[in-house]
């Protein structure tokens, strides 16, 4: 009897101090949010750009692991501090992988980095939504906005006149191949396939000679959604994109679901490496850049990732890049372009020499240094798109610049769960565990729960 | 006091009053002592579950405020989708294999390095014992390269031994990648398993054995009537530390193949990782956290109150 009265005190005890210290905790998720969304605007109205002088601190987290690009932007954040004294600019280089996973959690805790990579697109638009990143568009507008030279770029950062960031390099995303290995087989190492079918022989002849015809690292998923997702653009143009976008068509579409049968023949003809459902992009990149497949589907940072990753350091020295082929009857057109590039955004809390020092990132001047200096291209800048000297390099420009139709990265347009759900759909094609009807229709059954018209 | 019926209580009297206080102060020092480990159980396990729990009644991406309430939606879409039950039976491959293969094992190496006065005994208990004391990240990495398709260790060793050899790539063939996840769990964690079993020998009495070998037990019955029973304690921590453990598994399949390929090797925690925090659904990843906690719970409860009962008394 005692002790059960003796536990109960204790017991009450421990509730009671208990209540009065946790009576707080189980409300912050929704309190927090809306502080911040209430935060926001007040934050942006300052549009003092000058530094006031206090010493303030920028966290900058970017991606740009290979040794020459983050040694640029050290340069650039060392010179800045060393104009202005008070700002200390603490920078975290992450992989890729490990900067998404990294940026979901602070993100989820409403903590941003002050700036940081972004990509533009449906990702970066959700954190605006919620008030995670800041509003830069008074700053941006008027002769900064002016100066990037693709306006389409700088749009999908921000929404309903908004601005959150701005691109620092933008490219598109095509068929890099070996010339010398296309030699090897009997092949024109200067044209391009114009179709589909033409391309599906040239994969033929490659394979027929030995060579393993591309490299694919399809255990990252990305890497084999681009295939996908251009053979979609080629059978639907923009309209049927479009209008899956805004609900009034469908992912379950007649071009997405042509699109998968179209993979379904290159993925009958065996193309890539043995093991490649569970390799990785680096691995990928590897292979590419040892010479010991032909070709690969990627953006214009390929040829950088190849070199690094391969035996000799340099890569393939032979390069050539083509436009995705056109698809025969297909809506779309063979200059429409899947890309995208890298971009920072500013995050909520961001003191406001963020902004000018993100404008520093991006002047003429430094978008000289950096393509000149550490072949950071292709640049966004007015009057950088001549600089710009590798000839593949210049085909993805010109194709850039070019396009009829630009269309950024599905897994960065589209909200993360879409995004997600066209890899899986993508990557269970590659894996033969999915028919093209089923796969598109994966991706409609979570679209139509994600996509609110 | 004013006189009354209750005038005459024991806790009146002075010895009484002076024993309650101490009482009282001794809950109160009870209560103190107790009061920083229950505010870290509170803070770190019993209100997340609670706001794990109440996330997921609702569709809620983890950013904004919490406004979509949909009842038992995410429960319903999480039971009814067919990767999540993939993932489910992948969960439980891993836990009978486990019990069928693992423990067993563990019990012959420690059988052996106990009973089995070999040379280098203490050289091959170190040996076994590492992979253990190995990270999780840093295991996953080391059976990366050994499995990789261009030049890992099984490949060439396989391509060097059998003639013909087909390089095999064992994590991303759907057939092969829970055994070959399976082999790498095993390596990690039978160590551990072992050096339990290795205690729980030494507690076996010597001379218990050697009164059964004097009764005319051969080594098979010894086993089988006299060491095994008489570890029965151990036994039954090991198997509840094995399922728990295969349950929630996670680091090492994250890192060697993400679930995949095409989510032939999704675990129940890959599972809630990928589909609930990677791509923002926290609501939904909730409503698997919970389903994955009401299991471990109810194994818990059902396995300690049933079988460990009497390891207890």
């Amino acid at each position: 009897m005692r002790q059960s009265v003796r536990f109960t005190l204790v017991s009450i005890l421990l509730v009671l101090l208990l209540v009065a210290c946790n009576a707080a905790p189980p409300a912050t998720p929704a309190a927090d949010s809306s502080s911040t969304a209430t935060q926001a605007p007040t934050t942006d109205s300052s549009d003092a750009e000058e530094s006031s002088g206090d010493p303030v601190t920028i966290d900058w987290w970017h991606i740009s692991t290979e040794e020459d690009d983050s040694a640029m932007w050290q340069t650039l954040a060392d010179e800045y501090s060393a104009e202005h004294p008070n700002v200390t600019i603490n920078i975290t280089v992450l992989e890729n992988e490990a900067f998404k996973s990294n940026l979901t959690t602070v993100m989820q805790a409403g903590d941003p980095p002050d700036l940081f990579q972004a990509w533009g697109g449906g990702v970066l638009w959700e954190y605006g939504n919620e008030g995670l990143v800041r509003n830069i568009a008074p700053q941006l507008e008027g002769e900064w906005k002016e100066s990037f030279a693709i306006p389409s770029a700088v749009e999908l950062f921000g929404q309903n006149g908004e601005y959150y960031g701005v691109p620092w390099r933008w490219g598109a995303v095509g068929l890099f191949y070996n010339k010398d290995l296309f030699e090897q087989a009997g092949l024109d190492a200067e044209g391009c396939p114009a179709t589909w079918s033409d391309f599906l022989t040239t994969v033929q002849t490659l394979k027929d000679a030995g060579i393993t015809p591309i490299s694919l690292g399809e255990g990252d998923k990305w890497p084999g959604h681009f295939w996908w997702v251009y053979l979609s653009m080629r059978n639907g143009g923009e309209d049927a994109f479009l209008a899956a976008y805004d609900r009034s068509g469908s992912f379950a579409d007649a071009p997405f679901v042509k699109a998968g049968a179209d993979l379904q023949q290159l993925i009958a003809l065996d193309p890539f490496p043995a093991g490649y459902l569970g390799m990785s992009y680096g691995d990928e990149a590897t292979i590419f850049g040892n010479g010991e497949a032909a070709m690969e589907l990627m953006g214009h940072w390929g040829p950088g990732q190849s070199a690094a990753n391969s035996a000799t350091g340099e890569g393939v020295t032979n390069l050539g890049w083509c436009p995705f082929p056109a698809v025969e009857g297909g809506a779309g057109q063979g200059t429409d372009v899947l890309g995208g590039g890298d971009g920072f955004a500013v995050g909520k809390n961001a003191p406001d020499e963020t902004i000018d020092f993100l404008r520093y990132l991006t002047t003429e001047a430094n978008q000289r240094r950096m393509i000149e200096g550490a072949g950071m291209g292709p640049g966004v800048i007015k009057g950088t798109e001549s600089l710009v000297t590798d000839e593949w390099l210049r085909s993805v420009v010109s194709a850039r610049d070019g396009a009829t139709y630009a269309q950024l990265y599905y897994d960065q347009f589209l909200p993360p769960a879409v995004g997600g759900a066209v890899n899986d759909a993508v990557e269970q094609i590659f894996a033969e565990a999915a028919t093209p009807e089923e796969a598109a229709q994966m991706i409609e059954s979570v679209a139509a729960t994600e996509l609110q018209p | 006091m004013s006189p009354g019926p209750f005038r005459i209580t024991v806790s009146n009297h002075p010895m009484e009053v002076a024993r309650q206080r101490r009482d009282f102060s001794k809950a109160l020092t009870i209560a103190l002592f107790l009061l920083p480990g229950f505010i870290l159980l509170f803070l770190f396990l019993l209100l997340p579950v609670g706001q794990s729990a109440y996330f997921s009644f609702y569709r809620w991406n983890g950013l904004g405020p919490l406004e979509a309430f949909i009842g038992f939606e995410n429960y319903q879409r999480v039971l009814s989708d067919k990767i999540f039950q993939g993932a489910v039976s992948h969960s439980l491959f891993i836990v009978f294999l486990s019990l069928l293969l693992q423990l067993p094992l563990a019990m012959g190496l420690a059988l052996t390095l106990v009973r089995g006065n070999l040379r280098g005994n203490r050289i091959f208990r170190t040996i076994f014992f590492v992979p253990y004391v190995f990270s999780e990240v840093i295991t996953a990495f080391i059976w990366m390269y050994v499995y990789h398709p261009r030049g890992g260790l099984v490949n060439s060793v396989l391509g060097s031994v059998i003639p013909g050899y087909e390089i095999q790539a064992w994590l991303a063939e759907r057939d092969t990648v829970m055994w070959a996840l399976f082999f790498v769990l095993t390596w990690k964690y039978f160590g551990f398993h072992m050096l339990l079993y290795m205690a729980g020998l030494q507690n076996v009495s010597k001379d218990v054995e050697d009164a059964a070998r004097i009764d005319g037990a051969n080594e098979s019955q010894l086993l089988r009537y006299i060491t095994l029973p008489l570890m029965g304690a151990t036994i039954r921590l090991t198997v509840f530390l094995s399922v728990l453990g295969s349950l929630q598994q996670f680091i090492v399949v994250w890192i060697l193949t993400e679930g995949g390929p095409v989510n032939s090797s999704e675990l129940i925690v890959t599972y809630m990782f990928k589909y609930g925090i990677q791509r923002l659904n926290l609501g939904f990843g909730s409503a698997i956290a919970v389903i994955l906690f009401v299991m471990t719970l109810i194994f818990s409860l059902g396995y300690q109150r049933t079988v460990m009962v009497q390891d207890y008394e």
